[in-house]
């Protein structure tokens, strides 16, 4: 049956179950004497639930299992006797058997055209099974909850209770999300190291995912230059032009500047946030990127590149001078105003005042939002794949092109890969080494904050 | 300052026998924790239907705290623990089996800050009605917002703009309201916590003048620091004093000749 | 001392002026950036158009009258073979290859032109195709000088105009520059927008609830709390690894789909907004929640009837900025495979789709001037939403500010 008429079924049947259960308590509610525990309509809540709820529960896990069944229904059929017994090919067949079920009419096994009526008529008959028995459960734990319904029956509690079941499963999936990165991405990465062993991929230095070895894949899966890529291009260029920008822009508006231009200055730099990265990657790639190298050439280094690291550094350090300048501009704000009074009275200019007092109080708080902008400046992946290319180079020429652990993770998806080849976990493992390094550096960023806060409480 | 041995700390020889009715609500040996600090110390004390009984001591006594144990207000405190019995018309109050939601609406409290919810007047004084499934059908509701704004002193005052924001109103009208409010869900006793500290003289006569016409229909306990208003407004009073109950007597014979040493050197000023 | 404290006073008009220096060339660049893309794009929003002179009177089209009102019109013009006609029409016209001045798909639009009034089998008629992409990059300036000629020449004659491109906006992607659309990306952006708001708010916000109002001070909460600021910061392409590990390998749900997407930038924005929810839940000062529990509402009641009301403009700002975040993510639907050539708008949130950004990312490999002026147009269609959305959070957000 239709997924979403099914919904609407056991919402309907909800509804319903929601009246009955009302009014029966109104029932009861009438002919007692005094106040009711909980009203009416939290009766009707309460039978509701029971109806919707465990339908719901059923309907999800059926529809999750259906698939399997029907699986084996054709497994049972006698034509599935040609299949082969394991491997690459017989996963195809099944897939396609699937996909002919779907709706999709064309493919490349003739087994699977003949397997697929089978298939389509297990799931129809599982279908129609998981439906009937669903519309059962809804009604028989209805009927219970109707009998509980009395008028001393504390149904807003029970329902209440189930409320803030309900708020703490909402919870737990953060938790959920979290371990669900971290497995994942863990198991993809084993299954890697299986097949290339953790010091190849770590401290080997050439990086060529074209040309992969089977007998020795490790041999051009050495990551260093894409971990110095990302470190040449997220932690050095980009912060060279965001740290300067983004301190000296903090400092003049919360120093300097009339309330009302800060009123809109802050903003407008905000906005360098908001704009997608996407469009600062097309725009390095289609200004920046030239500029640099007729730069570059007139410098007099000819084989300069318009993909340079330059230009994807330069791009993502401006897009990060918001980051920056706003932690700086907390933390220099937290400053209590005895202390720059305090300075200012002795005769001190503005600016030796910021140099000599604020800074060094605020440092703390800068120095955490240089370190979360490094972690966004590497994890940063839009930028790198449009202005940079796939050169793996391990260089300290910002002319040249340089790769990073974003874009090949991308490029390394991309494509008609299968999913157990190295080229494909290659991408799990790198991932895994970015979601670790960023993790660390939030983790020493929040620690830091919280050291040295406490000073001036 | 002497040693007061807790145990019969709290001098109540002067109440006459009660012959009419049984206290509406009594405490018996309470103590309050936080966490380790003990705030509360095996305090006794009766609150009947036909009296106003204020509770008066220096600030940071326990009055306040020992008010919220009545309606079980410390539980949202996560490090309050309540030890002791109270009671309301015989059940006591902290068993598992009495629904906090209930005691609540069978004894109220007004708060020291006026704190109208940010809806109209209407919404308001039928918020609590609404919750509790007293108003049948629409017309009931209407009657009960009508009843409880007379019965708070405010009917004539707001009836034209009952949908304008509870909010908008001055600050004695705000707590008359928020007595109104507390009326509506016909509760039994009534708690009221400062209700006049955050007003001005006038308005304080007038909350004090509803308390008068309230007395008898509800039983009322006032937390006051203020010792006129409680000469004022109680028959009977209880003074507090870190976390004990000193003395509780009948009003005029706390002010005019008070058995307790620490009793009258606060009555009289010396310190607090 | 007063050479002193002139160096000293000099040294702080530097400082100054570099403080201002810096938020000028920040704002400066933001500028040239917005400028940059106007300039480019402004252009993909026009279409060139020639008049081609078509004689349907002295040379008929073989074509049934009667099908010209029904859905088989298409199919009977194809078939009676009008697109040779428009070719052979243009040739005579403008001349040999003057087929190449007209757009492949040009005899659409007298398709179009025919459905739309018949008549036009009978008569000798001017009708107003789309020029090819080389003619059009003439005509804004560019391309070869023989072209800018042609351009001049059919000006005067008057047979040459620019018009607003409204099939930008409603037709799909395309091969051709001149013929491509933004439609099918953007119905898959707001398909995708719509899974990722109906899962990422109520968790969010629901999340938010508990820690503030319910949780009890132990190790879970505490766990939920830093799961909840880590994930804030992850980078969004792992999100997308995410996605493809377990939404497209474990779970096998279908690739470039939607429901796909919306999933994985919801766990991704989620994050936000539990953080602007609980912001907005903590601004709501307990002298209400303790009104509402003296009157014997019970928690939950408390919770939603006054609570969360009040805390209501706060949380959709929060939302309203997370979802503009999605809305310009890039990275994580590249993995989950929608980086595929979508001809038709998606049906449904299951079918394969792709969403604004990525098909900027797609389009922007293309090197002919034509992509050029889409993707920037793209792009500030793109900004023209982002623009919309932020301003409605920050309207949001001063109309609700303080009431206490």
């Amino acid at each position: 049956m239709n997924p979403y008429a099914l919904l609407f079924l056991v919402a309907g049947l909800g509804v319903i179950a929601w009246l009955t259960g009302r009014a029966r308590a109104a029932r009861f509610g009438a002919a007692s004497k005094h106040r009711l525990h909980s009203l009416p309509g939290q009766h009707g809540l309460y039978v509701a639930m029971w109806t919707v709820i465990p339908a719901l529960i059923f309907v999800v896990a059926w529809s999750i299992f259906t698939p399997s069944l029907a699986t084996d229904a054709v497994l049972k059929a006698p034509q599935a006797s040609a299949l082969p017994m394991f491997g690459y090919e017989r996963d195809a067949i099944l897939n396609e058997v699937r996909a002919r079920a779907a709706g999709g009419d064309y493919g490349f096994y003739p087994l699977a055209e003949q397997l697929a009526p089978v298939y389509l008529q297990a799931s129809r008959f599982y279908g129609w099974l998981g439906t009937g028995l669903a519309i059962l459960l809804a009604f028989a734990c209805g009927a219970f909850a109707y009998t509980r319904v009395k008028a001393d029956f504390r149904a807003r509690t029970r329902v209440e209770r189930t409320v803030m079941l309900a708020l703490l499963v909402a919870s737990l999936i953060a938790i959920l999300t979290t371990l669900g990165i971290f497995l994942s991405l863990l198991f993809e990465s084993l299954r890697f190291f299986a097949m290339v062993p953790i010091t190849d991929f770590l401290f080997g230095t050439l990086w060529s995912p074209q040309v992969i070895d089977p007998a020795d894949p490790g041999a051009t899966l050495g990551a260093v230059p894409l971990f110095w890529g990302t470190f040449f291009i997220g932690a050095v260029i980009a912060m060279l032009v965001a740290i300067p920008f983004g301190l000296m822009s903090a400092i003049y508006l919360t120093q300097y500047a009339r309330p009302a231009v800060r009123q809109w200055m802050k903003p407008l730099l905000e906005i360098l946030a908001g704009v997608p990265t996407v469009v600062y990657g097309y725009f390095a790639a289609l200004t920046v990127g030239p500029a640099i190298r007729d730069l570059a050439v007139s410098l007099g280094f000819t084989y300069a590149s318009s993909e340079s690291a330059l230009s994807a550094g330069l791009v993502m350090g401006v897009m990060i001078i918001p980051f920056v300048s706003s932690m700086a501009d907390d933390s220099i704000a937290a400053v209590p105003r005895a202390m720059r009074d305090g300075s200012l009275a002795m005769g001190a200019t503005t600016s030796e005042t910021i140099r000599r007092v604020l800074l060094p109080a605020a440092l703390p708080g800068v120095v955490a939002g240089v370190l979360l902008a490094v972690s966004r400046a590497i994890g940063e992946t839009m930028i790198v794949v449009m202005a940079a290319s796939g050169a793996a180079n391990i260089t300290a020429n910002p002319f040249e092109s340089a790769t990073t652990v974003t874009k090949q993770i991308v490029d390394l998806l991309t494509g008609e890969a299968e999913f157990d080849s190295p080229k494909t976990l290659a991408a799990f493992a790198l991932g895994l080494t970015l979601f670790m390094i960023t993790f660390l550096l939030n983790i020493v960023a929040l620690r830091v904050v919280k050291k040295y806060r406490e000073a001036y409480e | 300052m002497t040693q007061v041995d807790f145990a019969e700390a709290a001098d109540v020889s002067a109440i006459p026998a009660q012959t009419e009715a049984a206290p509406k609500m009594s405490a018996r040996g309470v103590n309050v924790f936080y966490g380790e600090k003990q705030a509360i110390r095996d305090v006794s004390i009766d609150v009947d239907m036909d009296n106003v009984t204020a509770f008066i001591g220096p600030s940071g006594c326990g009055k306040s705290t020992f008010l919220r144990t009545l309606n079980r207000m410390n539980d949202t405190v996560a490090s309050a623990r309540v030890e002791g019995e109270i009671t309301l018309d015989g059940e006591n109050i902290y068993d598992k089996s009495m629904d906090v939601v209930q005691l609540r609406a069978r004894v109220g409290m007004v708060f020291q800050k006026p704190n109208p919810f940010p809806k109209s007047i209407y919404e308001n004084v039928a918020y609590g009605p609404r919750i509790h499934g007293l108003a049948r059908a629409k017309g009931d509701m209407d009657q009960i917002v009508e009843r409880s704004l007379r019965r708070a002193g405010l009917w004539e005052e707001v009836k034209d703009r009952l949908n304008d924001s509870g909010t908008a109103l001055s600050g004695g009208q705000q707590q008359r309201l928020c007595i109104a409010r507390a009326i509506a869900v016909d509760p039994e006793v009534i708690l009221m916590d400062e209700p006049c500290s955050a007003l001005d003289p006038i308005a304080t006569a007038k909350i004090e003048e509803l308390i008068h016409e309230l007395r008898g229909r509800y039983a009322i306990v006032i937390v006051t620091h203020n010792m006129q208003q409680a000469a004022r407004v109680s028959q009977r009073t209880a003074f507090f004093h870190l976390g004990t109950l000193v003395e509780y007597g009948e009003t005029d014979q706390i002010f005019t000749a008070p058995r307790q040493e620490r009793t009258k050197d606060y009555i009289t000023g010396r310190y607090g | 001392m007063q050479k002193r404290i002139r160096k000293r006073y000099r040294a702080e008009r530097r400082f100054r002026a570099i403080g201002m220096g810096a938020v000028i060339v920040s704002a400066a660049f933001l500028f040239f950036l917005l400028a940059t893309m106007i300039g480019n794009g402004a252009a993909g929003f026009m279409r060139t158009e020639v008049a081609l002179p078509i004689d349907f009177k002295s040379a008929p089209l073989e074509v049934d009258r009667a099908q010209l009102g029904t859905r088989g019109a298409d199919l009977a013009l194809a078939g009676a073979g009008l697109e040779n006609r428009v070719k052979t029409a243009a040739t005579a016209a403008f001349g040999e290859k003057g087929d190449e001045l007209i757009a492949e798909n040009a005899w659409t639009a007298v398709r179009d032109a025919i459905k739309e009034d018949p008549n036009l089998l009978s008569q000798s008629a001017h009708i107003w195709v789309p020029a090819s992409s080389e003619l059009d990059a003439a005509a804004d300036g560019g391309g070869e000088p023989e072209l800018r000629a042609r351009v001049q020449q059919l000006r005067d004659r008057g047979a040459l105009q620019s018009g607003f491109n409204a099939g930008f906006l409603s037709r799909a992607d395309s091969t051709d520059p001149t013929a491509v659309g933004i439609w099918g990306a953007l119905k898959g952006s707001i398909l995708t927008m719509l899974v990722t708001l109906l899962i990422a708010f109520p968790i969010g916000v629901l999340s938010a609830v508990y820690l503030e109002e319910y949780a009890p001070k132990n190790r879970w909460t505490d766990l939920i709390e830093v799961s909840i600021n880590n994930l804030a910061a992850v980078p969004s392409i792992i999100f997308g690894l995410l996605g493809l590990a377990v939404f497209l390998g474990t779970l096998g749900l279908p690739s470039a789909a939607p429901l796909v997407g919306g999933l994985t930038l919801a766990l991704m924005i989620m994050p936000v907004i539990v953080i602007a929810g609980r912001n907005a839940i903590k601004a709501v000062p307990p002298s209400i929640r303790d009104a509402a529990l003296g009157i014997g509402a019970s928690r939950v009641q408390v919770v939603f009837h006054h609570v969360l009301p009040l805390a209501l403009p706060g949380i959709l700002t929060g939302t309203i900025i997370g979802m503009a975040r999605a809305l310009g993510e890039t990275a994580p639907l590249l993995l989950i495979g929608m980086r595929a050539f979508i001809v038709t708008p998606p049906g449904g949130v299951f079918d394969p789709a792709t969403v604004l950004p990525v098909q900027i990312f797609l389009w922007s490999d293309e090197v002919s001037r034509g992509f050029i002026e889409k993707t920037s147009a793209a792009i500030i269609v793109l900004l023209a939403f982002l623009l919309a959305m932020n301003a409605l959070a920050i309207y949001l957000r001063n109309k609700f500010e303080t009431r206490w």
